[in-house]
């Protein structure tokens, strides 16, 4: 695999009242695999349905009802491993953790605390191009997902919707390697690209199919280097975590307003209170959820409905095998292949049908160029018009012809700008376009000289000029190609009109 | 190792279940018994015996990633004390 070269950032340091602070940062990300069927049962994962339509007896945790695990959600938590470089357990098993709440109608959530399926690996966050933090992942486990309540449909009750109930998730859960609120927002931007590049999870936070967890504490310069040292997190600060968000943005606001509050508390006098919180987006500050304080304890214990799940290496192997090449890799290969900027390869690669589509029209062509083209002229129309690379009206068949046609000097870069909002508007072949329209560049010195020598003859005071101020000529150059319709090769104008004003 | 009072009361509460103050010495005692008895489990030598989850040499049962369930909304909500509108209606809990 190639790599790029990096340096880390430094960590977010934030001035309190009376002296500085550093953040340490971990994050649990909850996200929702991607599978037809729910984890232990054969219902639906469908997102949308009509409520309860998704459930089937064991979602609904009726009495007898047994739990048989989905082999294809294992298959997923596996390739996720895998593409973090992590260890495969071959042995791993499920642990009830118990508690009360009404869109959990077993009573427990079916998790994998002892054993998880997924081992360390790691995780290179990218803040800018040259510039990454490694993040190491300690742990990827498979677990239940819960249903939904629904609070505000009824003054008295809460209404539940179990469809969600049961839907494999895959917790992540990294090391406290974050060191700020914009590094944890690059974590959960790479996290979700490299699932997606897999096909293991959407990555959907609107309908929350990727949440994060965030545990925040703050510590005084130096402290963290102790830790680092001796992992020993008696030098750190207490932590907070601060529970269920779905929104880049909130994340940072989050962490930013609770890492405030620690150290104004802390320079106070005061002590932080290890406790879980809830961001409000509203007021932006995060408050404590009570009634998480007194029920902490899940009592963990193996679940007797379900046997250890042992899987092969061979298996495991097969996996690695059929992995698609990942977003370092792909970067990478881009910046070393078409020798385009880091920039621009993080911008093409950022999703794999983008990176798909530039090869597709940088093949056999000028690398540099194509990304120019795609990235400036197609994505920016895309976003102009809140569009993805799916439904764009252009295709890379077209948007290489377009190419082809500057290469071979057919038309100027400036006539492929015109051919191009055709292409978008109304579609169709481009070079049969240029021939149809007439837009082929004039090449043809005879009739560009012709166009010179009107202009000339025309304009007797401003030749005077440029021929004391030779950087006048450029009114000619332009008259010219405005009179050939911009059609006239620029290069060729300019030379021309050089020779003839003697310059 | 013993089940104190206090101990009994976390438990139950735990468990939602309600106990009479006056239930939890009995209650206390009764499962610190229960402990007791198990621990004498712990008098066998198990030094390099492998931990044992099965009494069956069985390999855990896999399913298809196939949809093969649902659908069955009227049939999920038939017990409960009160629907509405295809959902379990629940006294209200807000967070």
């Amino acid at each position: 695999m190639l790599d790029l070269a990096y340096t880390t950032p430094k960590p977010k340091v934030i001035s309190g009242a009376q002296e500085d602070w550093e953040l340490v940062i971990g994050m649990e990300i909850h996200a929702q695999v991607a599978s037809n069927a729910k984890l232990f049962s054969g219902a639906s994962t469908t997102f949308g349905a009509e409520p309860n339509a998704n459930v089937s007896f064991v979602d609904a945790a009726m009495p007898g009802m047994l739990p048989v695990i989905n082999e294809y959600c294992v298959a997923q938590a596996v390739r996720t491993g895998l593409a973090l470089n992590a260890e495969i357990h071959l042995f791993s098993a499920f642990d009830r953790k118990n508690y009360f709440y009404p869109d959990l109608p077993q009573g427990y959530q079916i998790s994998q605390l002892y054993h998880p399926i997924v081992g360390e690996g790691e995780v290179l966050v990218d803040m800018a191009p040259g510039i990454a933090r490694l993040v190491r992942i300690e742990r990827i486990h498979l677990e239940q997902d819960a249903g939904k309540s629904i609070h505000d449909m009824d003054p008295s009750m809460s209404f539940v919707d179990l469809n969600r109930t049961g839907v494999a998730l895959m917790e992540i859960v990294s090391r406290p390697d974050i060191r700020g609120p914009e590094e944890a927002a690059a974590y959960v931007v790479k996290l979700r690209q490299i699932l997606r590049y897999l096909g293991t999870c959407d990555g959907n936070m609107q309908n929350g199919n990727l949440r994060a967890d965030v545990n925040v504490s703050v510590c005084r310069i130096g402290q963290y280097e102790k830790f680092a040292a001796t992992g020993d997190f008696s030098h750190l600060g207490t932590r907070c975590e601060i529970k269920n968000m779905n929104s880049m943005r909130f994340i940072q606001q989050a962490i930013d307003y609770e890492a405030r509050r620690q150290i104004a508390l802390l320079e106070d006098g005061g002590t932080v209170l290890q406790e879980t919180r809830l961001y409000d987006p509203d007021r932006g500050e995060t408050r404590s959820m009570r009634s998480k304080e007194e029920a902490q304890d899940y009592r963990y214990f193996p679940c007797p409905d379900l046997l250890p799940l042992e899987i092969e290496q061979a298996w495991v192997d097969d996996i690695k095998a059929s992995l698609p090449e990942l977003p370092d890799a792909k970067k990478a290969r881009f910046v070393l292949h078409y020798g385009m900027t880091e920039y621009d390869a993080a911008v093409l690669t950022a999703e794999t049908e983008n990176a798909a589509f530039f090869e597709a029209v940088a093949e056999g062509r000028d690398g540099k160029q194509a990304a120019n083209w795609v990235i400036n002229e197609l994505f920016g129309r895309l976003n102009k018009q809140g569009l993805g690379i799916a439904e764009s009206p252009v295709s890379a068949a077209q948007l290489g012809g377009v190419l082809d046609l500057i290469a071979s000097d057919a038309i100027s870069g400036k006539i492929a700008k015109d051919l191009f909002e055709i292409l978008w508007t109304e579609g169709g072949n481009p070079a049969e376009i240029v021939e149809a329209r007439g837009m082929r560049q004039v090449t043809d010195t005879g009739a560009i000289e012709a166009a010179v020598d009107e202009i000339i003859a025309a304009n007797p005071a401003q030749v005077e000029k440029a021929r004391a101020n030779p950087k006048l000529a450029g009114w000619f150059v332009g008259q010219v190609i405005k009179a050939t319709g911009g059609k006239a090769n620029p290069a060729a104008v300019n030379a021309l009109v050089a020779q003839k004003l003697g310059l | 190792m013993s089940i104190d009072i206090d101990t009994a009361h976390r438990v139950a509460k735990l468990a939602r279940i309600a106990v009479d103050e006056a239930d939890l010495p009995a209650l206390a005692q009764e499962l610190s018994g229960i402990l007791g008895f198990m621990e004498q489990l712990n008098e066998v030598d198990v030094t390099g015996v492998e931990p044992m989850t099965s009494v069956t040499p069985m390999r855990l049962k896999r399913r298809a990633d196939v949809v093969t369930d649902g659908n069955i909304q009227a049939q999920i909500l038939s017990n409960a004390p009160d629907a509405r509108e295809g959902f379990f209606a629940v006294p209200k809990v807000v967070e």
